[in-house]
């Protein structure tokens, strides 16, 4: 994982941070050679602070060359003996997640090059503390204070006359994986619930996630029903998912997305779980969505790294991209998520969203259907919210809409990038209860602090905010691309984008708007100003505009 | 919805399949063919343009959402189009504002638009030619610029069907003389009104002026001149009457082979290197006739080439690069991906999108002129060398090639104007053979070859890089030229780094819009031009998205800029307190489809589209597929 140096998204510069927070500290500082997959070995310095491990280069003024949180390493291996014959035949193989494997030599002892970076990168296995226990960052902005579940469901104007906030998982006592706070159908009473969890995989009962605000209908998630091979069937859950159906008055069927293919569902009886069945939910229509589980997903995306690292295969790039299925689990859960999205939107009828345990697919399609839905979500506060949640993994999927959004390219890479890298407590745990137990938001720092401090460096200038709108999508090969700028951004032959022409216009236009207004503004105060004093002040030409070059 | 596809039911017409269904029922056609009565559309016609035949009640079928609707009209054909006249909601007026620079209609196919006519027999769809015996229930023509058009024949009178289909049939296919082509007819009756402001007008190059004042803009005139040996096409035919070489070659030269083997100026570098085209001299075989011509070219190469002053590098076109011949069938191949006739057919294609399109090898084609282009344009710029490109006729790579380096190093070419004169002095005058490439006159299948080249100029706005360059053998350089020039050749490796070294140096360096720009030409970078290939398949149409939303939203912040500047002007002038209006706004970024402005808007419902076929088989992930979920870090990948 080489970061290319001119990489515009080294958003954080060395020299600003690491030694200057008591936090940080340099726990190595050595001359090794690095062997770049791109450009091949390179004399440097390497330091390694509690943090990261960062390399200078010694050839080229000094430029970084590496600069990789220890949390995204997931692993490191010696490579040769002391006794190794051949050039840089002695050293450390050091892989790191989702990116690029990072080979790095060195010239004499390495023992404790070894020890410190396992040790560091894997705290936890030595009882160490995760370093984000230990950052002390200050941030303008608190970002634990974003998410604020009651106000977030407020917003959405909850409670109402059918749906009511539950504390029954207070003290995580229902679902130990669920959030403390639930929103329910209000004739469902907290015994119902509990006896609807034992018939739901992992007690994770449909809860809601959304409600549209006109006509009501609702995205409801959930883990699969415990049918099992038997068919077995639980009177309680049939009545509570009729009890969601009625909720928006409307008479047709509650519609069941299953998030996975056919097969899958039915063979997953045979665990004991399963679909809702046709003679058992009689309100109820059920459809698959073919999305493929986290295994399918995860070999895909390995061979993806396959053919952009080290090298971009050129000559068959787009059978390559084909063979790797990537961007055809892009267009199922694009698919899934634009029936969500329309369904609610028609007002039809609500939706029940599960796969097998309900989250990886389905936070993936009600999280997808809330961003085409509720423009709330495309802002930089609301997509924060989304994120914390329903959790989401995000591609490149709504770059064909580009003023609907208040963020950037750079805002969803910096999330990406700090899903690993232990800085913040954002991403620490799977779970509210355990990061409740942890005390996380003391103890921690959040991500949404660095972000929301330095909000214009993540903002979209093209941003229109429009409320009510839903945006559609096309679930189409032709449109969707492999997010270059992620996924082979360490590729120093494939280029940072130059910063986009068509946006930096926009940029000065902007400025010159706000310019001219200001101009305006007190053009009108002198003039009213004459009025009341009657005295004729030439107008110099001087104080003439230029004209706006409309060269672009 | 199957069902509604039959339609009046009599004559013993069968129900069509699913992929041909229209979606109207009979009540529907009734109170449209009261309409059409009602609205009558009249068709226009350009000056000197005649009807030919019409038919009446025939159905134009509408892609929506994924199903098809008709809609009752005449089907006209003229000497210069086929048009349908209908009451088509699509064409609604208030759209029309939008699109000030549209010459013809939606429904307007102009006769040389017409790529291939096909007719629905039994619900079969089998290609159209020459004297038919029996007439088709459904007429479908694709266009060159990758339209569409599905016409329902089934409720028009029977004489008309002949009448029209054959009369479509002739005029698109059958041979034509070149006095016949609507143009003249056109010319000949339109008011000619070529008003234009003398200091922003397209340079024709019909002058030697204009290639006076093209030597002058490019500062070649140190090294180059123009010359009127040509005039009245004295030598050449093929040459236009005005054309520049090399100030030392003498005239008398151009004569010798009829301007063949002459460099011909193309353009000059701000280094002084020059681009040069040069046709190859006829094929001899007697030894005699091969020295005579070898020597010329000698005598010839010393006008470009006198180390240490000035180096000529030569590029063979003919043998070292791209042949028309694939450049046509790629383009074949990839045309035939857009011409698509139901959102069925859509959706099927989409699985396979991409190993389809890697298959045409066209996007492989635009990478390989543009890389070429860029190392043309590392001898010029970097290497301060001039290239000579070589050519059989040295009429079309080169005037693919020396547009592209053009394009790319001269910012004149970028604007409006300078481009238009780009085309008209490498293309036109360049004697690029539309006639026969674009086979106007129909007149027989072989000819058609080699049609698209310009093609890959208009699509190179796209970016590419690497593995295609071939072997630097030259023969036929070494036979021309003989053995002392062929070591000019540098060997491939060294061009390969040279290039790297350049196109890499480049790239990693602040764009100046205005100087040098090179394309990228990795292989993610290499696209499909949507707003050109996708613009007229409505199931491609994002609503309210695509660049065009960014670009209005430019568009409305300039007015906006412009209509405050205005304001201050005006505050200065008259001093008077102006009435507040608000910027008027034309455009609603969120109504706009992604295809404009190159398409109407032709879904009306914001429905979304869904594709309609899933799943490719998963192969060797199969027993991943069966396993169960579980919580895992997907860092671990």
């Amino acid at each position: 994982m080489a970061s290319a140096p001119t990489s515009k998204y080294n958003s954080h510069s060395l020299e600003n941070e690491s030694i200057k927070r008591g936090t940080f500290f340099i726990l190595i500082d050595k001359e090794v050679i690095y062997i770049c997959p791109f450009n091949g070995p390179i004399k440097g310095r390497v330091y390694i602070t509690n943090y990261r491990l960062y390399l200078r280069s010694l050839e080229t003024d000094s430029a970084l060359i590496l600069d990789v949180p220890l949390g995204v390493i997931s692993r490191i291996e010696k490579m040769g003996g002391a006794t190794s014959r051949g050039e840089n035949s002695y050293g450390l193989d050091i892989t790191c997640k989702v990116r690029d494997s990072v080979l790095s030599y060195e010239g004499h002892s390495r023992r404790d090059m070894f020890e410190i970076l396992t040790r560091y990168a894997f705290p936890l296995a030595h009882s160490l503390p995760i370093f984000a226990f230990l950052n002390e960052e200050k941030f303008n902005v608190d970002g634990w204070m974003v998410y604020n579940p009651v106000e977030e469901y407020r917003r959405q104007g909850l409670p109402n006359h059918h749906w009511r906030i539950t504390f029954i998982n207070k003290c995580y006592e229902l679902c130990d994986t669920y959030p403390a706070l639930l929103v329910v159908p209000y004739r469902a009473s907290d015994d119902d619930l509990r006896r609807v969890a034992t018939f739901r995989s992992r007690n994770r009962i449909p809860v809601l996630s959304w409600i549209h605000p006109e006509n009501k209908t609702v995205i409801v998630r959930c883990s699969q029903p415990l049918v099992g091979m038997s068919g077995k069937r639980n009177k309680d859950d049939e009545k509570y998912l009729d009890v969601i159906r009625e909720t928006n008055r409307q008479i047709s069927k509650l519609t069941i997305y299953d998030a996975r293919p056919n097969v899958n569902a039915v063979a997953n009886k045979a665990t004991g779980g399963g679909y809702e069945s046709d003679d058992a939910y009689h309100n109820a229509e059920l459809f698959f969505l073919d999305i493929h589980n986290i295994h399918v997903m995860r070999e895909s995306l390995k061979k993806v790294k396959d053919i952009v690292y080290p090298n971009v295969e050129e000559s068959h790039w787009l059978s390559s991209l084909e063979s790797t299925h990537w961007l055809e689990h892009i267009k199922l859960v694009l698919t899934g998520a634009i029936q969500v999205a329309d369904k609610v939107s028609s007002g039809k009828s609500s939706v029940l969203v599960h796969c097998s345990d309900g989250w990886d697919r389905t936070a993936q399609l009600t999280s997808l259907a809330m961003l085409m839905l509720d423009s709330y979500y495309r802002s930089i506060e609301g997509f924060e919210i989304l994120v914390q949640k329903e959790w989401i993994s995000f591609g490149h999927k709504f770059a064909s809409f580009p003023t609907a959004f208040e963020f950037n390219e750079r805002f969803l890479i910096t999330i990406l990038d700090h899903l690993y890298s232990c800085r913040f407590g954002t991403f620490l745990y799977n779970c509210e209860s355990v990061r409740e137990k942890q005390k996380v938001t003391e103890r921690t720092v959040s991500l949404w602090s660095l972000i929301n401090s330095n909000k214009d460096k993540f903002k979209n200038p093209f941003y229109t905010k429009e409320i009510n709108r839903v945006l559609y999508p096309v679930a189409s090969m032709r449109h969707l691309e492999l997010w270059v700028n992620y996924y082979i951004r360490w590729n120093p032959r494939i280029k940072q984008q130059q910063p986009n022409p068509v946006e930096q216009r926009y940029v000065e236009l902007l400025a010159l708007r706000d310019e001219y207004i200001q101009r305006l503004e007190e053009l009108q105060l002198a003039s009213s100003a004459k009025l009341s004093d009657p005295s004729p002040s030439p107008s110099s030409p001087s104080q003439m505009m230029p004209h706006v070059h409309t060269h672009f | 919805m199957l069902g509604k596809g039959v339609v009046g039911g009599g004559g013993g017409t069968k129900a069509p399949k699913p992929s041909f269904v229209s979606y109207v029922r009979p009540e529907e056609i009734h109170t449209n063919e009261k309409e059409v009565t009602e609205k009558e559309v009249t068709l226009h016609l350009l000056p000197g343009e005649q009807l030919l035949c019409e038919a009446s009640t025939v159905l134009k079928y509408v892609q929506e959402d994924s199903c098809q609707r008709g809609i009752y009209g005449k089907l006209v054909c003229t000497d210069f189009k086929i048009a349908f006249l209908g009451d088509d909601e699509s064409a609604l007026d208030n759209d029309e504002t939008q699109f000030k620079n549209k010459v013809i209609g939606e429904n307007d196919i102009t006769l040389h638009c017409v790529d291939q006519i096909y007719g629905v027999f039994d619900e079969k769809k089998k290609p159209l030619f020459g004297q038919l015996k029996k007439y088709p229930e459904k007429l479908i023509i694709h266009c060159k610029d990758l339209r569409v058009f599905h016409f329902g024949l089934r409720y028009t009178k029977e004489e008309e069907v002949k009448r029209i289909v054959s009369g479509i049939i002739h005029h698109t296919q059958a041979p034509k003389l070149l006095k016949r082509l609507f143009l003249f007819s056109y010319a000949t009756a339109a008011q000619n009104n070529t008003a234009t402001d003398p200091k922003n007008h397209t340079v024709m190059f019909d002058t030697l002026k204009d290639w006076c004042w093209e030597l002058e803009r490019t500062k070649g005139n140190v090294k180059y001149k123009a010359v009127s040996v040509n005039e009245g096409y004295k030598v050449s035919d093929r040459l236009p009457a005005y054309f520049v070489v090399p100030t030392p070659l003498p005239e008398e030269d151009v004569r010798c082979f009829q301007g063949r083997g002459i460099p011909i100026w193309c353009w000059s570098c701000h280094n002084g290197c020059a681009l040069l085209k040069m046709s190859a001299l006829p094929k001899e075989q007697d030894d005699g006739l091969l020295q005579i011509q070898k020597s010329f070219l000698d005598g010839i190469y010393k006008t470009v080439h006198r180390p240490p002053y000035e180096i000529v590098k030569t590029e063979d076109l003919s043998s070292n690069f791209l042949s028309l011949q694939d450049i046509q069938t790629a383009y074949s191949k990839f045309k035939q991906l857009f011409l698509i006739d139901n959102s069925t057919e859509f959706w099927d294609t989409d699985i396979k999108w991409f190993s389809l399109l890697e298959s045409s090898s066209w996007l492989d084609i635009i990478r390989r002129c543009l890389k070429k282009a860029i190392e043309i344009t590392e001898c010029l710029e970097a290497q301060n060398m001039n290239v000579l490109l070589l050519e059989e006729n040295a009429s079309d790579l080169c005037c693919l090639l020396s547009s592209l380096v053009q394009v790319m190093m001269d910012p004149h070419c970028r604007t409006r104007v300078g481009f238009q004169s780009l085309v008209q002095k490498e293309w036109i005058m360049g004697g690029h053979c539309f006639l026969d490439r674009c086979n106007h006159l129909r007149q027989s299948d072989k000819e058609e070859h080699q049609r698209q080249l310009s093609l890959p100029l208009t699509q190179s706005k796209s970016s590419p890089k690497r593995g295609f360059f071939r072997e630097e053998t030259d023969h036929l350089i070494k036979n021309l030229l003989g053995k002392r020039i062929s070591k000019l050749i540098n060997s491939s490796d060294e061009l390969q780094d040279n290039f790297r070294e350049f196109y890499e140096s480049w790239h990693s360096k602040p764009t100046d819009y205005h100087g040098l720009l090179l394309p990228h030409i990795e292989g993610p970078e290499i696209k499909v031009w949507a707003q050109r290939y996708l613009r007229w398949i409505p199931e491609a149409q994002i609503l309210g998205g695509g660049r065009v939303a960014t670009m209005s939203k430019l568009l409305e912040m300039m007015e906006e800029v412009e209509h405050l500047q205005e304001k201050i002007d005006e505050r200065h002038h008259s001093q008077g307190a102006l009435p507040a209006e608000a910027p008027s706004l034309l455009r609603s970024s969120a109504r706009l489809s992604s295809l404009f402005p190159f398409a109407l808007l032709q879904r009306h419902s914001s429905k979304p589209v869904l594709p309609t076929s899933g799943w490719k088989a998963l192969g060797d992930e199969e027993d991943l597929a069966k396993r169960e979920d579980e919580f895992v870090d997907l860092g671990d990948v």
